[in-house]
């Protein structure tokens, strides 16, 4: 047994995210790990590679304890990462990536320099290995996706690892770039290099894993082999629960008046988008990592230049869509990073929850009325349940990612949305927090409000909207209607579009 | 069509500082012949020696994203306590040492409160700025200090015809241009001025490359103000005003980028310090009203400025869009 991960736990503060986890992985084995967003699947590979110390739990690797401490011992003991976001540097060149923790060197005139012959022929060697055919005197930058992920690779067998594990590989490669890649992860398992494959695409994990793990919640759902699962149970698995203890109910149904009409709308990378959303309505948008969800509401709200299309908002056209005139028709963004976008991270929390709201405070002699901000601030907080200490004083940068994303919630319902965009709002929250937030959009919809929901969780898209529309490659693939929300129909919309779309190419 | 329209535009984006020196070279050459003599493109070379040491040392910074304003107070502070020095008696081989010996501090003190306290090197160096002029009034009570002969020799001398500034400045670049291109440390500039966080997870320590960093720059400082006080004579209350500003103009001329791990000494600063000295030169050459100069070096560098900005945001969008 190549590792062995026995009943591992973690716990953050009081939030328990891993459960008593076991895992096992055999010498030239592909371990498929899937599981929602928060199952905790990051957090065990992070135990892993050295970034966490778990809570209680032992792993053995090779039959020996392994507890290491740093990822730097992790990486020793011959653990490697490939993340999604590549630790590459796009303005050195090929050579200089590979070889940037560590140069092989020669002395001239006393000086230590690179001993640019004997990097370049090692450079040369790495590379024709794994059958990346570019110069090693390239930029990086200048090389595509698949390749800088193939570079990436390099670098990692350059130090000889023992397991690999692969986080989301494939997001940003073309199906004929992935196919690639699948060929040279097996021939690392011949190798006899353990493989953990972390994907949101189950049909590749599917084709590829000699076993697969489900993780729901911080516990293993189950490990089995591959031939155990079918797409529709690995689903189930990952998703099965009782929703409706989750979802809190609501009984509104949309209007027939539409509020907000796209019809055509593109640039870079979505392509004629055509929609509406109507009033009181949930719509959800549901797509893998890549699918131009994100992009084509950054379009919407202004944040990005709409270069083909139109947008009705009551009827009326929005000439050029800025986020000044939606906040003043009462379109508020909660965009998907709370800490770079969303927060003034710094600052106080009232200070945050009072900024889009302010303008309705001031008097005509552009002063504020304090007083009035003061206390609608403090209701908004506690209607939202923030939990913190003192409102004014303490930063947000101090508070938990659940109660962040609910003061950037607050101070979107400050302006008392008409519409309210929300990109993945429960990203790494916790079920409680999301529980609150669930509550929150609801009330809004209530009042009468309507909602743009962007989630790649099915669960939460299923258990909170009136519709969904399922994008991919930058364009809308389906369309569910609550009657017949599937959770396995919206996934392979997802998923199977996109095979349509590289097969026609 | 498109595409070689395209690559048309982005040839002219990429090499827009070497169309302005040609189009610089050829205005002045029209409009006075003796520009384009050989003994005045020497007398640029000359004038730019200085510019072009502390430059050098401010591209090490700008690579890592960072920058240094305390220089021109460096050269300041360096030339009057040298000066002092040097009218006092002591040999100007203990004076230069001193020189150094500032700039190196310097360069310490501005990399170790940037890294220590965490305080961006804009307000850092800000700061030092004020710190080395203050010391530099107070020391020479605001009084011009006029050097005895000997300390022309350095501007004047020369070795094989070739003026000691520009050996000096040859000798800056080519060591410059070794340690950025051939060394482990300079390729940990660029790796640090792409991504601090980045080169942190590549094992490299970021503190010590900032050190090295501001060093360098407070080095280069002290040994720029070196020349120009050697080839002015004297160091007025006004010496090295202004200075850190034409120096990160020229780097900037010369296409090193203000966001970090962009850039080079050779041949881009350098090209950066002649376009900003011919252009100088050319001024005077033509009898231009000297109150013209800082509006055309302004001039030149929204230009330069502006499009390696458009450049920019392309290649951010490319980024957001395509790597994602």
């Amino acid at each position: 047994m190549l590792l062995r991960m026995r009943n591992i736990h973690k716990v953050f503060g009081k939030v328990s995210v891993l459960n008593g986890v076991d895992l096992q992985l055999e010498r030239g084995q592909l371990l498929g790990l899937v599981g929602e967003n928060g199952a905790g699947k990051s957090t065990l590979m992070n135990i892993l590679g050295g970034l966490f110390v778990p809570t209680e739990g032992t792993m053995t690797l090779d039959e020996n304890l392994f507890a290491p401490t740093s990822p730097n011992e992790a990486l020793q003991a011959g653990i490697a990462f490939v993340h999604q976001e590549l630790n590459l540097f796009p303005n050195l060149s090929v050579m200089e990536n590979l070889f940037i923790s560590g140069f092989p060197k020669k002395r001239f005139l006393g000086l230590s320099l690179i001993d640019q012959k004997s990097a370049r022929e090692k450079a040369k060697e790495l590379l024709s290995i794994v059958g990346l055919n570019v110069s090693e005197k390239v930029k990086v930058g200048q090389l595509t996706a698949a390749q800088q992920q193939l570079l990436e690779i390099t670098k990692i067998l350059s130090r000889s690892p023992r397991i690999i594990i692969f986080d989301e590989p494939t997001t940003s490669l073309t199906r004929h770039e992935a196919e690639k890649l699948f060929q040279l992860i097996e021939r690392l398992q011949s190798e006899g290099i353990g493989i953990i494959y972390i994907s949101h695409n189950l049909e590749d994990v599917m084709s590829l894993a000699d076993e697969i793990m489900v993780l729901r919640d911080g516990n293993c759902v189950r490990q089995e082999n591959q031939n155990a699962f079918t797409l529709p149970k690995l689903i189930k698995d990952m998703v099965g629960r009782d929703l409706e203890t989750y979802f809190p109910q609501r009984d509104v149904t949309p209007l027939r008046e539409k509020c907000l009409e796209v019809s055509q709308v593109g640039a870079e990378v979505v392509h004629d988008v055509s929609f509406s959303i109507r009033k009181k309505e949930v719509l959800g948008l549901y797509g893998l990592v890549g699918a131009g969800r994100s992009e084509m509401a950054r379009l919407l709200y202004g944040l990005d230049v709409m270069q083909k299309g139109t947008i009705h908002w009551n009827g009326q056209k929005i000439q050029q869509p800025s986020p000044e005139k939606w906040v003043q028709e009462g379109v508020a963004f909660l965009t998907e990073n709370r800490r770079e976008e969303g927060l003034m991270i710094q600052q106080s929390i009232a200070r945050n929850i009072q900024l889009a709201g302010l303008p309705n405070y001031t008097t005509p002699l552009q002063t504020v009325r304090f007083r009035d901000l003061d206390s609608d601030v403090e209701q908004q907080a506690r209607a939202n349940k923030i939990k913190y200490n003192n409102l004014k004083d303490q930063s947000v940068a101090t508070l938990s990612g659940g109660n962040q994303q609910k003061t950037v919630l607050a101070k979107w319902l400050m302006i008392a949305p008409k519409l309210l965009i929300l990109d993945e709002p429960t990203k790494g929250i916790d079920i409680g927090a999301r529980h609150d937030i669930y509550s929150l959009v609801n009330d809004l919809v209530k009042k009468g409000s309507s909602i743009l929901l962007i989630s790649s969780e099915i669960e939460e898209l299923i258990g909170l909207c009136d519709r969904i529309l399922v994008m991919g490659e930058g364009r809308i693939r389906d369309e569910f209607h609550k009657a017949a929300f599937d959770r396995s129909a919206i996934l392979e919309a997802a998923l199977h579009g996109k095979e349509n779309q590289t097969l026609a190419t | 069509m498109k595409q070689i329209q395209h690559s048309g535009l982005q040839w002219v984006s990429n090499n827009s500082t070497l169309l302005l020196f040609a189009v610089a070279i050829a205005l002045f050459g029209i409009l006075s012949p003796a520009f384009l003599s050989f003994q005045n493109a020497f007398n640029i070379l000359v004038q730019a020696a200085a510019l072009g040491i502390l430059a050098t040392g401010m591209t090490f910074v700008l690579l890592t994203a960072g920058i240094d304003l305390s220089v021109g107070s460096i050269m300041f502070l360096a030339g009057v306590i040298s000066g002092k020095m040097v009218v006092d008696g002591a040999p100007l081989w203990w004076a230069g040492l001193v020189v150094v010996v500032i700039g190196l501090e310097f360069g310490c003190l501005n990399a170790l409160l940037i890294y220590r306290l965490k305080v961006i090197p804009f307000i850092v160096t800000l700061a030092t700025f004020y710190v080395g002029r203050g010391l530099g009034l107070f020391i020479s009570d605001t009084r011009a200090i006029n050097l005895p002969e000997s300390f022309l020799t350095l501007g004047s001398g020369k070795v094989l015809g070739i003026p000691l500034p520009v050996i000096l400045l040859f000798f800056v670049i080519t060591l410059a241009h070794l340690v950025l291109t051939r060394t482990t440390f300079g390729k940990h500039i660029y790796a640090v001025g792409h991504d601090p966080e980045k080169a942190r997870k590549a094992g490299i320590s970021v503190n010590r490359i900032l050190l090295g960093v501001y060093v360098i720059c407070g080095f280069c400082a002290a040994l720029g103000g070196l020349v120009a006080i050697a080839q002015l004579g004297a160091v007025s209350p006004t010496f090295g005003l202004q200075s850190e500003f034409m120096a990160i103009a020229a780097a900037i001329l010369g296409g090193v980028s203000l966001f970090g791990g962009r850039g080079n000494v050779f041949p881009g600063t350098l090209i950066g310090v002649l376009l900003i000295q011919t252009i100088q030169n050319g001024l005077v050459m033509v009898n231009a009203d000297p109150y013209l100069y800082p509006l055309i070096t302004a001039a030149v560098i929204f230009l330069v400025v502006g499009i390696d900005s458009l450049q920019n945001q392309r290649r951010e969008k490319a980024k957001r869009l395509g790597l994602k």
